[in-house]
């Protein structure tokens, strides 16, 4: 009835809602593909103050600027479904970029059965993030305790001599984590 | 023009279901249309009601009448009601019952999705409203349900994010229907830059939906794995990041807020010609404007988490960004303002809503620009200051703006003029009392109250117990406008086709009430019936 309606610049139907529809379906796609983005954007600019990733020690240069002092604050948190205690065992310590350095988190399992936990490191502020680099870290793998074991887990970092100049205090924080699933791994093989 | 009126179709239209079939089984547009702004006015009242019971626990500090986690969820459902149940569904009752008319088009492009659209939402509400019963409570953690702490509730959160799945799969096709129904069913004649500014407005709207919602949909639908299917999108112990939430949930929310504003400036633009009995200045302007305030709206929305922290230069692009909207938005106020310039004005009900919004929109898009300031933002964050802002732009805004364009063309959809002296009454009632409302709440933000708190410190008691009076006289106004729309139905003076002296347009070619079915047979369409001419070109 409305065919004296349908003029050329008009296309059919079909392959309209067929698009529109298709812009959707991409749309839904593109709030998945911020996920990767994100993590990249991160990764590039050291925004949500993430480490760079494990760093070999041979490839490091051996300047150390020595005439220049940074200080390193530690910290730590607990998630409260973890029944560990887990603090540094030094609080600060002052560093020259370009050295090797080696400090150690104190981790008490309190609880009476093994527990499998994962430690998730972050590094304020964050343009320091990138150049905050360690070559050996406990947060790269799960850590397990026994029932009432403690140990000393060990950090070996080297702040970057790049470091940009205004920055002169850098604190690295880890927040731990019960991994649910390794433990319950354990207890059933108990 | 009278070509474009109808008789009778009952020879080609003649089976009609009665009663409840009708309703539930209506492909006709001003049908569904009139059954989405019925079921916007329930909503309305209903998310009214929640903010009533937010204000009476606020009108004196200390908790009196409900418990934190239930005025949580007030807060949340509240927002989630108003936004996705009554100001969304009732700017898609408008384009169901008015975009074809405006066209000289017979119906939407697509009935029978069009009525799928409207029937998916009484269930997406009903499984909404329903966890208000369940155990674990409806969802408290705030409309923006951002991790860790919207996951750390209970199982109800399933059926909040099905019931935000449904809107958003109602809201789609319904932009796909008006997309598709500007696009095919205009009349001949009818050319793009001369469709009516609301049809423009809507246009643009629907690709906005089409492009946003479905990445709401992906934000929740990550909640939900995470919460019940062990992945880690926003669980830092998963090597997750619940800041990427807050991204992602403003890249849909940003351009969200313009979807419900952009219609709203649609409905001004018809309004406010036709009461000063002017074409609307700078039409063209106007439609660039809105495409341009659209485009930069995917581009501002990190400007809701300046304090959640980012990089220097983003925070500045975010502000400056956000400023730069500003200026389409300026020129749609100058605009609006030239069109009233040296008119034949006069003051009708429609018209005082629209001048109402056009003053208090302003306001609110001034705070705005305030908390755009990144400074200035780190003050206001999440306080009082920020409901103030978004209730000028949102309730004086865009709910006064569906309020002028209901009293608009209330005459054209029933037939009756409404009770004129009535809807003056519920207007000042509105104005004075939404302003008692929501004015003091500028002062309680500057000085420090947070939202989305029950309790607060004495020193804030006398300007909230002002707002608390202010939100209750605003609510019982609103069953005053209930009885306005429903008395107009039942009778009244008789409208003309045209109805408004001033009025110009092809709705008003044809008979009021408007028959089931009109332009069946296009109308011929050229500058002289439509209501926009561009005066500068």
């Amino acid at each position: 009835m409305n065919d004296t309606a349908q003029d050329k610049r008009k296309q059919p139907l079909g392959m309209l809602v067929g698009k529109l529809t298709g812009m959707a379906v991409l749309m839904f796609g593109f709030g998945y593909l911020l996920v990767p983005l994100y993590d990249k954007f991160c990764e590039v600019t050291g925004l949500g103050g993430r480490t760079g990733d494990a760093v070999v020690e041979q490839t490091l240069s051996g300047d150390v600027d020595y005439s220049r002092t940074v200080l390193v604050h530690f910290d730590a948190n607990v998630n409260s479904s973890l029944p560990w205690e887990f603090r540094p065992t030094e609080v600060m310590m002052e560093v020259h970029p370009g050295k090797l350095y080696e400090t150690t988190y104190f981790a008490h399992n309190r609880s009476d059965r093994p527990v499998v936990a994962q430690a998730v490191p972050s590094v304020a502020p964050g343009q320091a993030s990138l150049y905050f680099n360690k070559t050996e870290c406990f947060c790269f793998t799960e850590q397990m305790l026994r029932a009432g074991e403690t140990q000393d887990m060990p950090v070996r970092f080297i702040v970057d001599p790049n470091l940009p100049d205004r920055v002169d205090m850098v604190t690295l924080s880890y927040i731990i984590y019960q991994n649910e699933e390794a433990t319950a791994v354990l207890a059933a093989a108990d | 023009m009278s070509n474009a009126t109808t008789a009778n179709h009952d020879d080609h239209h003649d089976h009609h279901p009665t009663g409840l079939a009708r309703w539930l089984f209506t492909t006709n547009h001003k049908e569904i249309g009139t059954l989405y702004l019925v079921f916007s006015l329930i909503m309305f009242l209903v998310g009214g009601a929640m903010a009533l019971v937010i204000r009476a626990e606020l009108f004196a500090p200390g908790l009196q009448l409900v418990n934190p986690e239930f005025f949580n969820q007030m807060t949340t459902m509240h927002a989630l009601v108003m936004i996705f149940g009554a100001v969304m569904p009732a700017f898609v009752g408008l384009a169901n019952w008015m975009i074809p008319m405006m066209i000289g088009g017979p119906d939407m492009a697509l009935p029978r999705m069009n009525n799928w659209s409207f029937w998916i939402l009484p269930f997406a509400f009903t499984i909404l409203l329903s966890t208000l019963f369940m155990p674990s409570g409806a969802p408290a953690s705030g409309w923006t349900l951002y991790p860790p702490l919207s996951l750390q509730g209970g199982n109800s959160l399933a059926f909040v994010i099905l019931s935000i799945h449904l809107m958003g799969i109602s809201s789609i096709m319904g932009a796909i229907n008006v997309i598709a129904t500007i696009l095919n069913m205009r009349a001949p004649g009818m050319t793009l830059l001369r469709m009516p500014l609301f049809v423009w407005t809507w246009l643009i709207t629907a690709f906005l939906l089409i492009a946003v919602m479905p990445v709401l949909a992906g934000a929740v639908t990550m909640l939900l794995t995470d919460r019940f299917f062990g992945t880690s999108f926003f669980d830092a112990a998963g090597g997750g990041d619940p800041v990427l939430y807050q991204h992602i949930f403003w890249f849909f929310g940003h351009p969200e807020v313009y979807i419900l504003i952009l219609p709203a400036f649609g409905i001004i633009s018809e309004i406010i010609p036709t009461f000063s009995r002017k074409r609307l200045f700078g039409y063209t302007a106007m439609v660039y404007a809105t495409a341009t305030i659209a485009f930069l709206s995917f581009t501002v929305w990190a400007h809701h988490m300046f304090t959640v922290g980012m990089p220097l230069g983003a925070q500045l692009f975010f502000m400056y960004a956000t400023m730069v909207i500003a200026v389409p938005t300026g020129v749609k106020i100058f605009n609006w303002i030239s069109t009233m310039w040296r008119g034949s004005m006069t003051f009708e009900t429609p018209m005082l809503f629209a001048l109402g919004f056009l003053v208090m929109f302003t306001i609110g898009g001034l705070s705005g620009l305030m908390l755009a300031i990144v400074p200035a933002d780190y003050q206001y964050h999440d306080s009082y200051f920020v409901v103030a802002h978004f209730h000028y732009v949102l309730v004086t805004g865009a709910v006064f703006a569906i309020m002028a364009g209901v009293y608009y063309w209330l005459p054209k959809w029933t037939g009756h003029m409404y009770d004129e002296k009535l809807g003056k009454i519920h207007f000042w009632w509105s104005t004075i009392s939404v302003n008692v409302l929501f004015f003091p709440q500028h002062y309680l933000g500057l000085a420090g109250m947070p939202r989305r708190i029950p309790d607060y410190a004495i020193q804030f008691t006398e300007f909230n117990m002002i707002s608390s009076i202010g939100g209750f006289a605003f609510g019982f106004a609103q069953l005053l406008f209930a009885y306005i729309v429903w008395k107009c139905v039942r009778g009244g003076a008789p409208a003309t086709a045209q109805v408004w002296e001033g009025a110009r347009g092809l709705e008003w070619t044809v008979p009021s009430p408007a028959p089931l079915h009109t332009f069946d047979t296009p109308p011929k369409v050229d500058d002289s019936v439509t209501a926009h001419k561009d005066e500068l070109s």
